[in-house]
């Protein structure tokens, strides 16, 4: 199979997958083009009113404005900011939630059903409840995000952490094993996909904690900028915050999933 | 090495009481390699389990190299099910669980895991994980794993029950000719009679659940042959039959 050189029908095999590929790209970047072009063209001909939906040309020029002003990195910068400490801070403290729960299992049945009701519970009700507890500021908007992956990683992880193979556990024990030393040297690294999993899910959960927060209380922030934009009826800015939100988010779960490759590569493929 | 007196075992589960031993009685010598057939579901993991201090006795007495049982002891390695290599350490990480588990990563005992890999064909593979192994050779990892923290005695829960048939034939003569070359005394279990029959000295056969010692049967016929060797005499087909029809008997 690893001869210098393959097979014609190999060859004309790889080649069909190399086009086929090639033109997915190039279908993909049409259809953004295309969008976009009909988007800016219904705008100049007047078959739709820029004021109300704007347009790329119109996105584009806020945009600049906003490198030119400073301000596009610092209401990322919050945002980001927000987005990254919630659900580090969820996943973390989840992640010792579920450890307790593993540890004692009379604590995870008492448990149980307030798990069942807060993960029933959209976590964004609770939102006003944060901004009176810890005032209209950046703490409430942290908290939200927190308590949003909060619940799931518990869920997650504890779930995971049970699924761990008992005969290894078996292992472990026939070795004299104390309950800490099964803890972290066999169902917490066991679990490193479930955590990566976990957290995956959680950028994306925290996003909506964020913006949601900022969508209540906030000076800065791309959420922030989406509320402000709607409440003094500029559109451009609303559109062009929209599009830099979702460029921020493919961003930080791409970093997620290079982290997880990274730490895969370091402890091995078995992760 | 092992004596079992009367030795009994039940399970306390929610919905009653699983009986798994009962009135076990097994006295196996340094040095033998013994095998434990019987039904599936009738108490063969319990047994060791039991030998290895993990469930205490219900009633009866187990001794180990001459100390009864209380609690997982150094004098004994336990091979589970599958090889259970941790796949995220290295080969030589896996190989040393045991060690780090009963901190005693001593510099004697790092060489010694060390030696067992280079002889028994493992050391080029120390860095690499247990994924980038063959079957087989995964399999001899959990066995020095086993052996690393130096027990006198080897318990085995169906090692070889993934394995495909021909991996399985060479793997397990593989697994008791190290056993063997090492002078450890061993406790096979196996749903496998023919596989008993190729590689113990001793076969103890268990009846359904709960499990009582039906027969024992002394392989002096076949002393000295090889797993291969012993599967082409006439003395391995009539042991076979007599296990077999133990056995069969579906009560
Ligand atoms: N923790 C437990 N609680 C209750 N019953 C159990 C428990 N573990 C095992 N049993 C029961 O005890 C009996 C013996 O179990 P054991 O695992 O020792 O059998 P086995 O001979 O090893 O079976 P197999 O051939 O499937 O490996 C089985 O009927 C099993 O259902
Ligand atoms: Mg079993």
């Amino acid at each position: 199979m690893n001869n210098a050189s393959p097979s014609p029908a190999r060859q004309a095999y790889l080649l069909s997958v190399r086009r086929q590929k090639r033109q997915v790209h190039l279908w993909q970047a049409a259809l953004l083009l295309g969008l976009l072009a009909l988007w800016e063209l219904s705008c100049r001909v007047g078959l739709s009113d820029g004021f109300l939906t704007s347009c790329p040309s119109r996105m584009a020029a806020t945009f600049l404005n906003l490198c030119r002003s400073g301000d596009l990195w610092r209401h990322i910068g919050v945002s980001c900011g927000e987005t990254v400490i919630g659900f580090l801070s969820g996943t973390a403290l989840g992640t010792v939630v579920a450890i307790c729960m593993w540890w004692s299992g009379k604590l995870a049945r008492i448990l149980d059903p307030y798990l069942v009701v807060l993960n029933a519970l959209p976590k964004t009700a609770l939102g006003p409840i944060f901004i009176v507890w810890m005032g209209a500021g950046q703490g409430a908007i942290i908290v939200m995000t927190l308590a949003i992956s909060l619940i799931v990683t518990i869920l997650n992880m504890y779930q995971g952490f049970l699924s761990t193979d008992g005969e290894k556990i078996r292992l472990m024990r026939s070795l004299g094993a104390s309950r800490w030393q099964i803890l972290w040297l066999l169902v917490f690294p066991a679990n490193a996909p479930t955590l990566f999993a976990t957290l995956k899910v959680n950028v994306g959960l925290s996003w909506v904690g964020v913006i949601m927060g900022e969508f209540l209380v906030s000076q800065a922030g791309l959420g922030y900028l989406i509320v402000y934009g709607s409440q003094v009826f500029n559109m451009d800015l609303v559109m062009t915050s929209i599009v830099i939100l979702a460029a921020a988010a493919v961003v930080m779960y791409r970093l997620v999933l290079w982290v997880e490759k990274f730490l895969n590569r370091f402890w091995g493929k078995g992760l | 090495m092992i004596h079992l007196r009367g030795a009994s075992f039940v399970y306390q589960a929610p919905d009653g009481e699983v009986e798994a031993l009962r009135r076990v009685d097994m006295d196996i010598a340094p040095g033998e390699f013994c095998s434990v057939v019987g039904p599936s579901g009738c108490g063969k993991s319990t047994l060791l389990s039991v030998i290895s201090g993990l469930e205490p006795l219900t009633a009866g007495t187990a001794e180990v190299d001459g100390a009864p049982v209380c609690g997982p002891s150094e004098k004994i390695g336990f091979m589970p099910q599958r090889d259970q290599l941790f796949p995220w350490r290295t080969i030589r990480d896996n190989v040393t669980l045991g060690l780090t588990v009963t901190k005693k990563r001593t510099p004697e005992a790092l060489v010694y895991a060390d030696t067992l890999l280079r002889r028994y064909g493992l050391w080029e593979f120390a860095g690499k994980r247990p994924s980038q192994l063959s079957g087989g050779m995964r399999q001899r990892c959990a066995l020095i794993r086993t052996m690393a923290t130096n027990p006198k005695i080897l318990l085995l829960d169906e090692p070889f029950s993934a394995l495909d048939f021909q991996t399985r034939l060479s793997v397990s003569s593989d697994i008791s000719r190290i056993i063997r070359q090492e002078g450890k005394t061993a406790l096979l279990v196996t749903h496998d009679i023919s596989e008993a029959i190729s590689l113990s000295d001793r076969i103890f056969v268990l009846s359904a659940r709960p499990a009582v010692v039906k027969s024992v049967h002394d392989l002096t016929a076949l002393q000295g042959l090889s797993p291969l060797e012993r599967r082409d005499t006439e003395a391995f087909h009539t042991y076979f039959q007599a296990i077999w029809k133990e056995l069969d008997h579906h009560e």
